[in-house]
């Protein structure tokens, strides 16, 4: 079972609700992922549209738990302010923390990241900070009060999957027991793969399900990925090495010559 | 008064938070509201004092990432 802040849960996919080809279509992948979290955010409400509890009316049909986020903040002021909004709305002291810092590469803004994080783990919430690989932003975050960390793979959107192996690698082996979600950057399937088999906790993701050519299959080829990862980690896998080894005995062998 | 809401500009003269929303037609129970940058929970906008240049912002969900 995986352990988030004392919540248990038995999938490790966090499924994002955004770009879907319809509300439908994110139901039935939300369904066909069996994911328990999935990530929801905040707009500002156009007067007089009545529409402000449809998409959340839909989300609480799934019975599953909400992770709001607070994608879009450029400084910890208006995270903070949004992390606030976000309890009042979701009725949840979860949040998945995003400090933007760069417009191209929506890398986040590790310092702002971190003093945010103090802030809202001081008025009660549970952190979910949205990070870079980084060994000393980690330690920085979980002095801060954070008790989950989500590093990036690769810059959010862009389905390269994981660019650096070595970093996350090193994240696992100085965190053995937090609570690691590998957080944007993940296209396919095989990448979702590779960093359980690494020894990531979960992994969350977006727009390689709803981008898809068809969400709802992709979902559930997700869930399949990362089941077989985390099979595979423990399992214990072997290293590559560089010469062959036959897989077949050679004892016994009969000698024709 | 001179109110921002959502980063536009209306003049009015409602002075109540709770009367704001339903001026501006408002439904549900799925907002968040904040005035100059603070939080005003739900239960405190029915009387919440509003002022000239006060800068309102009024959220609810969409999807996420």
């Amino acid at each position: 079972m995986l352990d988030l802040y004392g919540t248990s849960l038995s999938n490790r996919l966090l499924l994002g609700t955004a770009r879907y080809p319809s509300p439908a279509i994110l139901a039935d992948a939300v369904r066909a992922s069996r994911t328990e979290i999935v990530t929801v955010s905040l707009r500002r409400e156009t007067a007089g549209t009545s529409k402000s509890g449809t998409f959340f009316e839909l989300i609480r049909t799934l019975g599953v738990r909400v992770l709001p986020n607070t994608a879009g903040c450029h400084t910890v002021s208006e995270a903070v302010l949004t992390a606030k909004m976000a309890r009042e709305v979701f009725a949840t002291d979860w949040i998945k923390l995003e400090v933007i810092g760069n417009h191209d590469t929506l890398q986040p803004d590790v310092f702002g990241l971190v003093e945010a994080a103090r802030i809202l783990s001081g008025e009660g919430f549970k952190v979910f900070p949205y990070m870079t690989d980084d060994l000393v932003v980690a330690e920085r975050l979980l002095e801060a009060g954070c008790a989950v960390l989500m590093p990036w793979c690769a810059p959010i959107g862009s389905a390269m999957g994981p660019i650096n192996l070595s970093a996350l690698r090193s994240m696992r082996a100085h965190f053995p027991d937090v609570p690691l979600i590998v957080d944007a950057g993940i296209g396919r399937p095989s990448h979702a793969a590779t960093v359980m088999e690494l020894g990531f906790d979960a992994v969350l993701l977006n727009t390689a399900v709803a981008g898809a050519g068809d969400p709802v299959a992709m979902a559930a080829a997700f869930a399949g990925a990362i089941e077989a990862g985390r099979s595979a980690h423990h399992a214990g896998l072997l290293e590559p090495r560089d010469m062959a080894i036959p897989s077949t005995p050679v004892i016994g062998k009969a000698v024709f010559s | 008064m001179k109110l921002t809401i959502n980063g536009e500009d209306h003049q009015t003269e409602i002075a109540v938070l709770s009367d704001l929303l339903v001026w501006l037609d408002y439904e549900g129970d799925w907002l968040a509201t904040a005035v100059n940058g603070e939080l005003v929970h739900r239960e405190d906008r029915l009387g919440f004092a509003l002022n000239d240049r006060d800068r309102i912002e009024i959220l609810s969900p969409m999807q996420g990432g």
